[in-house]
């Protein structure tokens, strides 16, 4: 069953390669989220102007443009800066690399605006209890807010995780061997493109599938001690 | 940086707009046609029929985009069924795939949007419609969609940017909309700053196009929701 016409390991490689692309993005999404949020919150007003503008223009610009010029602009630029450190050689960016970035990139704007709200609902007289104690504001930061923050992130973050899982797609586009791109091979091979990108769509399928399980337990978990209404 | 091949070239981001444009709002219009009566049924239909749009709504909203085009564009070809028949010569067409690809798409996010817009119907007014005598679906017709209408109203605004950015993926299956043009000029020039970030102030237009009559038309419809002090027929008396 899972020999697909003896391309199935290539897909099930792919499909490893989709989920370690979505799992970095997802990682640098959420250093570049919080990053945003601190500066939105921050009260400094040049930070929250970068911040804002930083969201502003991803959320108008369709990903697969943005993913392009990284690519392709990345290259060039690469390529200029090289000679001038004395690299003559020609370097070729790696599309790994350029997915991520791009895809971190974009779903750290998301983010940004979900741990915003999530810190905005943890209650003020929370943090002032704890500058109370003498806690240094790192240290509430830390101590309260980001333990009681996780329950009202939860659900934008699950959200965001599964239009990240999806985006992953486009780098097949930038010819990284993904499971779309390993599908796509088979399919001018075999010419069975239907059954093959059919096979790459149930597995997108699958791994949001789980992923929701995943995330009620989690949600489930973190609303222990919260009366539900 | 250089623009001025941007200039030089300008005519070709135009066409790409054009698409961009057409292609958006006929996926838009066509998938809002079929959503309509799928969030109905869903809402009000037996298990029999809820199954089948559930499963469509899940596959659609559960896979990227880029495959489910893939599916149509590449897809269809593998099966001799639709190789035969009348079908084909639309289904041969990039321009045809992506349109019916779109539609699909934004046809099951719009059904998720307007089911739930619906099931948030208010039960009193349900009960009044009921109460004045209205069969199902003349309450359906006039107290149930406009209200919904208009509580998925920004919810439908995202989904509709979102459209307009996943009809880039367009350009993947060689039609020139505006990302086609930008890499069209990429490839010809060798210059992706100035091509992508062309295509991106041309997107960023769009989006703030759209959020602006999304604005207005909020206003419009939520016209009763609006403070009233700015009405001076129902100022405090002094």
């Amino acid at each position: 069953m899972f020999s697909l016409y003896g391309y199935g390991p290539s897909i099930f490689e792919g499909t490893i390669l989709t989920l370690q692309v979505s799992i970095v993005s997802l990682l640098i999404a959420m250093l570049l989220g919080m990053l945003g949020a601190l500066a939105k919150l921050s009260g400094t007003r040049s930070l929250a102007l970068i911040a804002q503008l930083y969201t502003t223009i991803i959320r108008g610009i369709p990903d697969l443009v943005l993913m392009l010029l990284i690519f392709f602009g990345g290259q060039v630029l690469v390529n200029q800066i090289g000679p001038a450190f004395g690299y003559d050689e020609y370097i070729d960016i790696n599309p790994f690399l350029a997915g991520i970035l791009t895809i971190g990139f974009i779903f750290g704007a998301y983010m940004t605006e979900t741990f915003r709200g999530a810190i905005l609902a943890v209650s003020r007289g929370q943090i002032e209890a704890g500058t109370a104690y003498g806690m240094s504001s790192f240290m509430a930061f830390r101590r309260i807010t980001l333990p009681q923050m996780v329950r009202h992130a939860l659900p934008g973050f699950g959200n965001n995780w599964l239009v990240l899982v999806k985006t992953t797609a486009l780098v097949s586009i930038i010819g990284l061997d993904d499971m779309v791109r390993k599908a796509g091979l088979a399919a001018g091979a075999t010419r069975k493109p239907f059954t093959f990108y059919l096979v790459v769509a149930v597995n997108y399928l699958l791994i949001t599938s789980i992923s929701v399980y995943l995330l009620k337990h989690i949600e489930r978990r973190y609303s222990v001690g919260v009366r539900e209404t | 940086m250089d623009f001025t091949l941007i200039f030089e070239n300008i005519g070709i981001y135009f066409t790409g707009l054009q698409n961009t444009v057409v292609l958006v709002s006929i996926s838009l219009v066509l998938g809002l046609l079929l959503a309509v009566p799928l969030a109905v049924l869903l809402n009000y239909g037996n298990n029999s029929i809820r199954l089948p749009i559930r499963a469509y709504i899940y596959f659609f909203r559960g896979t990227p985009l880029l495959v489910q085009m893939f599916l149509v564009y590449y897809g269809f070809g593998q099966f001799d069924l639709i190789k035969d028949s009348l079908l084909w010569p639309f289904f041969k067409e990039a321009y045809f795939c992506a349109l019916f690809a779109f539609t699909l798409n934004t046809g099951a996010y719009t059904a998720e949007i307007l089911r739930g817009a619906i099931k948030a119907t208010n039960h009193g007014e349900i009960e009044a419609a009921m109460a004045a005598g209205m069969s199902k679906l003349l309450m359906i017709r006039r107290i149930i969609l406009p209200s919904a209408f208009r509580r998925a109203l920004p919810a439908y605004s995202n989904e509709i940017i979102f459209m307009l950015h996943g009809s880039a993926l367009a350009s993947v299956i060689t039609i020139v909309d505006i990302t086609g043009a930008a890499r069209i000029i990429n490839s010809r020039y060798y210059s992706p700053y100035e091509a992508f970030v062309t295509a991106a102030v041309f997107y960023m237009t769009l989006t703030f196009i759209i959020v602006f009559l999304v604005k207005k038309l909020e206003v419009r419809w939520f016209a009763h929701l609006q403070p009233q002090s700015n009405n001076p027929a129902i100022e405090a008396p002094p």
